[in-house]
């Protein structure tokens, strides 16, 4: 049997652990935002702070991935189900690409512009979100991309802690030699990851210039 | 809140200002009369742009007050002042992702102007200023320089404030296009009466367009003249300006002796 005839037989089982593919990669890189965009606007705003929160994501990112999801493993509310710490390990490397986006983002809306703008009374709020946002949008789109990308790939491993996706093919078939099982796992995960890619790259784009 | 004619609507009281160890500005006593255009003249580092951001609280002095309409500015709410004075800086800084329309109409939009009244006044506004009505729909980036310049003018003036505030506004411009909209901009200012301070470092453009100028130099004041007294001045230093920008200023003063 070929590895197209052990997709088809197993169809069900490939749709299923895409899915849970999803969820990882979706509920991490959304929670990613919500905490990544403000704290990249607060770092643009306040540069005192922006070298302490840069360091920590970036000494994130260097933990190895198999060795973080072992980290949290014991940790008490979060080790009950795998696929909440998968969530939150996953969630933690988005973290640095949108920060580091946000706030080069921000900060590479022209002075000017902002000191028109609140040179013309607006509130700091209305300059964030009328001024500095929508310039900076497209910048900040490109580092959840990246995230997106990364978080693809790196969900594949949350597996091995027995959160699911499409690692489990990935594992089965390394444990059983079996190229075809290894395949069913890396391909539905790349194209997820060009995918994911080609989307936001779109959504980009149509934001870049209105 | 009338005030009597003769009080000035912008008033430097003893202002100094300092950033780390640098004193930028000391001892600033000066007034800004209803109507006038007055200009602050001096090179690059005479504190004549921090002197203007101090009008609209960019800025906050390290000691004296600025007073606005008799109201010091470390009481007045910011916001309420700045939207009561239009900005205009020579970089322009349009916003570049709206239209020419949604950059003019910003701040009559957030005071809560009808649709209607906004598109209406961003109209009158191009007309005000010489550009055609059909820009309205056009982005920053498809404009010259001399349009965008016009555009930043007509977005100070949207919600019909009593100040002009305007920094080296025309500084970026080549010579034929400034000729323009300083002649434009006097038409205007005949139209309106706003009480303007401009800040340029261009002897030519005060004489021609300050009711007065006011010379800086290093942080200080120097004097404050009209612009047919600054050529006859034997002021060391404004006489220097008068030699450095040589020949034919004497017509440059057209206003300064009507």
């Amino acid at each position: 049997m070929n590895f197209f005839g052990f997709i088809l037989q197993n169809r069900s089982q490939v749709l299923e652990l895409t899915l849970e593919h999803l969820r990882l990669v979706g509920f991490s890189t959304l929670f990613a935002m919500l905490i990544g965009i403000p704290l990249g606007i607060v770092i643009a705003h306040r540069p005192r702070f922006n070298k302490p929160v840069l360091a920590s994501a970036n000494i994130i990112q260097t933990i190895p991935s198999l060795a973080l999801f072992g980290f949290l493993l014991p940790v008490p509310w979060l080790g009950e189900r795998a696929d909440r710490l998968a969530i939150l390990a996953l969630t933690l490397y988005a973290l640095l690409p949108i920060i580091r986006n946000t706030y080069t983002g921000i900060r590479g809306v022209d002075p000017a512009i902002v000191e028109a703008g609140r040179g013309m009374g607006l509130t700091e709020s209305q300059l964030l979100f009328r001024v500095e946002l929508p310039l900076a949008v497209s910048v900040i789109l490109s580092g959840v991309r990246v995230a997106v990308v990364i978080s693809v790939g790196l969900a594949t491993i949350a597996a091995a802690i027995g959160a699911g996706g499409l690692g489990e093919f990935i594992f089965r078939g390394l444990a059983m030699v079996d190229d075809r099982v290894i395949l069913a796992g890396a391909i539905p995960a790349a194209i997820l990851a060009l995918a994911a890619d080609f989307g936001v790259g779109w959504l980009e784009r149509r934001l870049q210039r209105r | 809140m009338e005030l009597a004619a003769a009080s000035p609507v912008i008033e430097f009281r003893d202002v100094a200002y300092r950033v780390g160890g640098t004193q930028v500005l000391s001892g600033l006593n000066l007034q800004v009369m209803k109507g006038e255009t007055l200009v602050l003249l001096g090179r690059s580092g005479s504190g004549k742009t921090t002197s203007l951001k101090l009008v609209n609280r960019l800025l906050s002095p390290t000691s004296g007050e600025i007073r606005v309409k008799g109201v010091s500015n470390a009481e007045s709410d910011v916001i309420r002042l700045r939207r009561g004075m239009g900005y205009v800086i020579q970089d322009v800084g349009l916003f570049p992702h709206f239209s020419v329309e949604r950059n003019i109409g910003l701040v009559p939009k957030i005071e809560g102007w009808s649709e209607d009244r906004v598109r209406a006044r961003v109209q009158e506004l191009l007309q005000m200023v010489g550009l055609p009505a059909d820009i309205a729909s056009r982005y920053p980036h498809q404009l010259s320089g001399g349009q965008r310049q016009r555009v930043g003018v007509a977005r100070a003036l949207a919600a019909d404030p009593e100040i002009l505030l305007m920094d080296e506004p025309f500084g970026a411009l080549d010579a034929i296009t400034r000729d323009e909209v300083q002649r434009e901009f006097l038409l205007l200012q005949q139209r309106l009466s706003k009480t303007v301070v401009f800040v340029t470092h261009d002897l030519r453009e005060a004489l021609r367009l300050g009711s007065r100028i006011a010379l800086m130099e290093a942080g200080r004041l120097v004097t404050v003249l009209a612009p047919a007294e600054f050529l006859r001045s034997t002021d060391p230093l404004a006489s220097a300006y008068v030699r450095a920008f040589g020949e034919g200023l004497g017509s440059a003063a057209n206003r300064g002796t009507s």
